[in-house]
């Protein structure tokens, strides 16, 4: 079953530079993503599915997908754990 | 500052990127605030669609912090659909407001839209003198209860209060109000001359003597040795630091479209009606004049000792009549929490004390 990540519309972010930077209203916390991190947010647009994200993960930094499968989904889930992101079962 | 804020404003500056801009949308208000520095009318405001295409470009330069201000903002009927276009661009946006336009349902919108913070002024907890600094009876009422609305939906709230004579010894009463709200709350002794020049507010301030008091408030400061100290010795990395954030990571936009170094700062850059505002900021002869200063070139405040802790504001030295020069009200600012004169105003006592010489 294919899961999509989707970015909270309570977020505010940016690039800067080659960094992504985010801030939860929430609680006011700032994030900075790497150009992998900045990559895989960017794609978690609600209508991409993991599996996607996976494949661009991999065309763009050359890794094996196993690995690429692993660190997408354990850094989508840390975004999730912060709010500013969420999964749905149903592309948006 | 966050560890994280701090490099993300070296990143920027390094790389030539307005990372904070204030737009104010309009100047009008329904507040006739006796220490206000604006001319109420309308002179011609960007409409929404003008708006709308600033707010692109500034995406597009980068810029992340969107404060949107006035005047104030509800004071324009398309103020939401502004709000709404600088969301979808994901701007992190705070609004100053005064707030007695937020009822029910603009404070569902602004929940909604995931406004980062509101800003209201409020200037007393009593209201006979909150509403004769405002000059709108019932202002205070009003304020307070868009603040409740607001906190009610989790929008998090701050009060600013502008401490002046008519309204210094409140400003406990101030603090007290804004912890039974349940939101922050912050102090702000300037007084800003009028964008024409006229100076004449300034003598709505308070004194030196006051100045002092709030400087060795601990409730405010904290520490107060540590607040209050004698400025360090100035090392060379001092004076050739960045002196503010002015035309490095932000600058400020009228409601007439007119690029300014700062809210606090009327030098004209240029007009995003006439320009492309990345070309205003980068290539801006003003702007980039602004870019140009250190501590280093300044002919006064780089013999004072307190150069590197100063809050020096290049704004209100271009307002007194030399953007080079020193800002009076940084002088006192300084000597208040100190005890040490600055070099300006030893400069200033010894000249007086020539032209009394003269004089006899």
């Amino acid at each position: 079953m294919n899961v999509y990540p989707a970015r909270s519309n309570q977020i505010a972010a940016r690039m800067l530079g080659d960094e992504m930077m985010i801030m939860s209203p929430r609680d006011a916390t700032l994030f900075s993503l790497n150009e992998a991190g900045a990559l895989i947010w960017q794609s978690a647009d609600g209508h991409t599915p993991v599996s996607e994200i996976v494949q661009r993960v991999c065309q763009e930094f050359d890794v094996e997908p196993d690995e690429a499968r692993a660190d997408v989904e354990s850094f989508l889930s840390e975004l999730a754990g912060h709010r500013i992101l969420n999964f749905t079962e149903e592309a948006q | 500052m966050s560890a994280l804020l701090q490099s993300m404003n070296s990143r920027a500056a390094s790389l030539n990127i307005p990372l904070g801009v204030q737009l104010d949308v309009t100047y009008r208000c329904n507040e006739r605030c006796v220490h206000c520095y604006l001319d109420h009318d309308d002179h011609g405001e960007m409409t929404l669609e003008e708006i709308r295409g600033v707010l692109d470009q500034l995406a597009a330069a980068g810029t992340f912090f969107l404060t949107l201000s006035g005047g104030e903002v509800l004071m324009r009927r398309d103020f939401f659909d502004i709000l709404e276009h600088a969301r979808k661009h994901l701007f992190c946006v705070r609004i100053k407001t005064n707030a007695c336009m937020i009822g029910e349902k603009q404070a569902d919108r602004l929940r909604d839209l995931g406004v980062e913070s509101i800003q209201v002024s409020i200037y007393s907890h009593r209201p006979e003198v909150h509403d004769a600094i405002t000059k709108l009876p019932g202002s205070l009422k009003r304020s307070i209860e868009a603040i409740r609305r607001l906190k009610a939906r989790g929008v998090k709230v701050i009060i600013a209060n502008v401490l002046m004579a008519q309204n210094f010894g409140d400003y406990p009463g101030v603090r007290l109000l804004a912890r039974e709200l349940g939101v922050e709350s912050t102090i702000d002794p300037t007084i800003t001359p009028k964008m024409d020049g006229d100076r004449s507010i300034l003598g709505l301030g308070i004194g030196i003597g006051e100045l002092k008091a709030v400087m060795h408030d601990e409730t405010l400061v904290g520490d107060i040795a540590e607040f209050c100290a004698p400025p360090p010795p100035v090392d060379s990395d001092v004076l050739d630091e960045l002196p503010c954030s002015a035309s490095h990571t932000y600058c400020y936009i009228s409601p007439y479209g007119d690029v300014f170094p700062c809210v606090q700062f009327p030098l004209p850059t240029g007009n995003v009606r006439q320009q492309a505002f990345l070309d205003i900021w980068r290539y801006s002869p003003a702007m980039n004049d602004v870019r140009s200063i250190r501590p280093r070139e300044l002919p006064v405040c780089s013999t004072c000792s307190h150069v590197g802790g100063c809050t020096r504001c290049p704004g209100l030295a271009y307002m007194a009549g030399d953007m080079r020069g020193p800002s009076v009200q940084d002088c006192e600012k300084s000597y208040a929490r100190t005890g040490i004169p600055s070099a300006n105003m030893m400069l200033r006592a010894a000249v007086r004390h020539d032209l009394v010489q003269i004089h006899l």
